[in-house]
């Protein structure tokens, strides 16, 4: 049984760790920049060891949920902070931690040099406790002040490179975007708040997150009626946009692609790993209040299927490495809303954690690629894999389990997914399954097309290719040099740590028959709460995994016909999807709907035009109208002051008269 | 006593020395309308003064005592101060007329215009 302070610490220890970098490394000793890196090493290595406790405790007792603690009272409301630590919060911590420690370890190499390498792990540092503090909180105020602070982190992190004006565009946009969805959130949270009689008169708080897990049922037998299903379907839509905004599900995906302007271990440990799953979380921690609405359910299923299918597209023509991962992120995510959607709780959780470790892999490896070449640009890599074959191999094991190929990890989250999609036999469940299964299909080819233009045939001269023939001005360059070489062991041994987690993550977590002591499923069981009903373990369905790893391989294939024997596709057929191609290689125009249609004609245009009407003709007439009336009672009193002492005579004499008149006549 | 014939008369030289003082332009003139309206303010006062005494006296036995005479006196009292300050006033006045006539070379009080600056 784990103290509570131990668990605090997970929490207190990067906090520890940013307060350390931020006031003393960084004011006083910037001349040894690594005391940064040594800090929060420190702290995340002690936070691992307790994640590992944590998690044994929580097998072993069940779900603690400890003291909550009065922050302050409102009118008869208390707001509470504390802990709840159940088995999704034990995974999510060992997850968060030990992902974020091999990050923080291979941007020491990364980020060697770097003018801002201390205020780097310092942002790193806030960014590691926010997300802690967010996947163990206890209350849903405290979990939106956490979700609001991995925002920020996220925020800070994006824009690192503060010289370069398309870095603070992406941050702006990420903080913007997510910013929508979260108000969502917000306005769940204030329903939730303003029913909150309907759970007090239960003996419940309206903000604890275990007391909302416990209400859903009483609300869909009918005893809470003041909460009625309309009302819970609206939570859970609230809820669910918040979670699409962090999670950059469609139609909120436009921040994530461009979120790759920040540093590369930034985009794996932020926009790979955890806090985009923090979206993907955040529904699992609702869970039932989206069990008890079949509507919500059926949303968040099929805006997960569809952004899997759609960002997948995207995936197939984008010419930057990262930008391929970036929609190969969006792709998995909507995997693992459409799992949540469907009631797999348990696979969807599984793909969350097999997935973070192999997209952690997968991004070092680009940022790996990127330290040798200078760019990010595939069209200037090539020929790599005999310069770096640890990247390479690495990478290649991270592209086989994105992809889902027996037996790595991916294989078996992925496949657990399609199998509850294909159990299922309504109408939602079967165009899940259809739009995941061809995703399976575009995944192989986006993944291995990038593979093969980064690694194989000839090398097309990196940066200093990119910057003469794009002609990029000086102020957006990366500053990347090329020096082909492997890139050294400090970032090379994380890749390799999560290779491991890559290759065993999947089969020794959620074996499917006993294995050195492992129970059967241990995963899937353990991880869904008693307050779930469904998603628990499915046995492997050999069929279907067999039909999907063969269309995997056909379209591996396909790339390897394209990209490495340089076959063409016939002539016409390419005119003929010219169009296609262009629509797709402009990300189906989103960018330019939100932001010229949107928010230039839409905000700017529309509403603005509107705004300056009414100002102008409203507000201006009112404001003039009153120095109008004032101007001119002043001018009619000025004419009366005639200077005529006899005028003013006459004016007393009638006041009299009339003062005397009203008196006679009213008096 | 017939209170009503005075006080008419009053209300007459009050209103003809209104008139005089508001309407006529020759400074002269105003003068010696705001005059006008003294005498019948002091007409008024003395009236009055006579009718409540001898009220006051037809109230106690027709006998002329110290309040009836102290009434009495008020009104008279009065009227010698309002005389007082008009000959004050005129003279005031008409030193403010030689000095206005000898920078405008006119008594109309239409010229008196320096109050609307």
């Amino acid at each position: 049984m784990i103290s509570e302070g131990a668990v605090w610490a997970i929490f207190l220890l990067p906090v520890g760790a940013l307060a350390v970098n931020a006031l003393v490394v960084r004011l006083f000793l910037n001349d040894r920049p690594s005391l940064a890196m040594f800090t929060i090493v420190a702290a995340l290595g002690a936070a691992v060891v307790l994640s590992v406790w944590t998690l044994a405790s929580v097998i072993e007792n069940g779900t603690h949920i400890f003291d909550e603690y009065t922050w302050l009272t409102v009118g008869g409301v208390e707001l509470r902070f504390g802990l709840m630590v159940d088995s999704l919060t034990a995974i999510m911590l060992v997850v968060v931690t030990s992902v974020s420690l091999m990050v923080q370890v291979y941007s020491h190499g990364y980020m060697k040099g770097d003018p801002g390498y201390v205020r780097y792990f310092a942002f790193m540092s806030l960014f590691s406790a926010a997300m802690i503090g967010l996947v163990m909180a206890g209350n849903i105020i405290q979990l939106f002040v956490m979700w609001e602070l991995v925002g920020l982190g996220s925020y800070l992190l994006i824009g690192f490179w503060t010289h370069r004006p398309a870095a603070a565009a992406a941050a702006k946009k990420a903080f913007l975007v997510t910013r929508i969805g979260d108000f969502g959130f917000l306005l769940a949270i204030l329903y939730l708040f303003f029913n909150r009689a309907a759970f007090m008169e239960q003996g419940l708080d309206p903000l604890s997150i275990a007391d909302i897990q416990a209400a859903a049922p009483l609300i869909t037998s009918g005893a809470m009626a003041a909460l009625g299903g309309l009302g819970l379907t609206w939570v859970a839509v609230g809820i669910f946009a918040g979670a699409a905004g962090k999670s950059a599900q469609f139609p909120l995906h436009v921040w994530l692609p461009d979120a790759m302007e920040g540093p590369t271990p930034v985009s794996a440990l932020i926009h790979a790993a955890t806090m985009v799953a923090a979206g993907v979380f955040l529904v699992a921690r609702f869970f039932p209040v989206f069990e008890a609405s079949t509507e919500a359910m059926a949303a968040v299923a099929l805006v997960g299927a569809f952004t899997a299918l759609f960002a997948a597209s995207m995936g197939l023509v984008m010419k930057d490495i990262k930008r391929v991962l970036a929609y190969s992120t969006i792709s998995q995510l909507g995997y693992m809303m459409a799992a949540l959607g469907i009631g797999a709780y348990g696979a969807a959780i599984f793909h969350l954690f097999t997935h973070a470790f192999f997209k952690a892999l997968l991004f070092l490896g680009a940022g790996s690629v990127n330290h040798a070449t200078g760019t990010f640009d595939m069209r200037y890599m090539g020929g790599l894999r005999r310069i770096m074959p640890w990247t390479y191999a690495l990478m290649m094991i991270g592209s086989l389990s994105l992809v889902g190929i027996f037996p790595l990890a991916g294989f078996w989250s992925k496949d657990e997914i399609l199998g509850y999609a294909w159990k299922g036999g309504s109408v939602v469940e079967m165009a899940v399954f259809l739009m995941l299964a061809v995703s399976v299909a575009a995944t192989a080819f986006y993944t291995f097309r990038m593979m093969y233009m980064t690694f194989h045939g000839q090398f097309r001269g990196g940066v200093e290719a990119e910057e003469k023939e794009q002609g990029i001005p000086a102020e957006d360059s990366h500053g990347g040099k090329v020096h082909l070489a492997e890139s050294p062991w400090v970032m090379v041994a994380p890749m390799a740590i999560l290779g491991v987690g890559a290759v065993a993550g999947g089969y020794l977590v959620n074996p499917q028959s006993g294995l050195l002591g492992i129970p059967v499923h241990w995963f899937s069981e353990f991880v869904v709460p008693p307050v779930v009903e469904h998603g628990k373990a499915l046995p492997l369905n050999s069929m279907l995994a067999a039909v999907t790893t063969i269309v995997a391989l056909g379209f591996i294939g396909l790339a390897t016909a394209m990209y490495v024997k340089g076959k063409r596709v016939d002539p016409g057929v390419e005119k003929a999807v010219e169009p296609v191609r262009r629509t797709v290689e402009a990300k189906y125009y989103f960018d330019e709907l939100y932001e010229d249609k949107l928010v230039v004609k839409g905000f700017y245009g529309k509403l603005g035009g509107f705004l300056e009407w009414f100002d102008q003709q409203v507000v201006d007439s009112v404001v003039d109208a009153a120095g109008w009336f004032s101007r001119n009672l002043g001018w009619a009193f000025g004419r009366l002051q005639s200077g005529q002492a006899q005028f003013y005579g006459v004016g007393i004499t009638s006041g009299i008269v009339v003062i005397l008149v009203a008196y006679l006549v009213w008096g | 006593m017939d209170l009503e014939k005075f006080l008419v008369l009053s209300a007459i030289i009050f209103a003809i020395g209104l008139y005089g003082a508001l309407a006529r332009r020759n400074v002269i003139t105003v003068l010696m309308s705001l005059e006008l309206m003294f005498t019948a303010v002091i007409l008024a006062a003395v009236t009055m003064s006579r009718y409540v005494a001898s009220r006051e006296a037809l109230a106690q036995t027709g006998v002329a005592t110290e309040s009836v005479l102290q009434t009495l006196l008020t009104g008279q009292v009065f009227a010698l101060f309002i005389i007082v300050v008009a000959a004050a006033e005129i003279a005031l006045g008409l030193g403010i007329v030689i000095a206005f006539y000898r920078s405008r070379e006119t008594v109309d009080i239409s010229q008196a215009n320096l109050m609307n600056r």
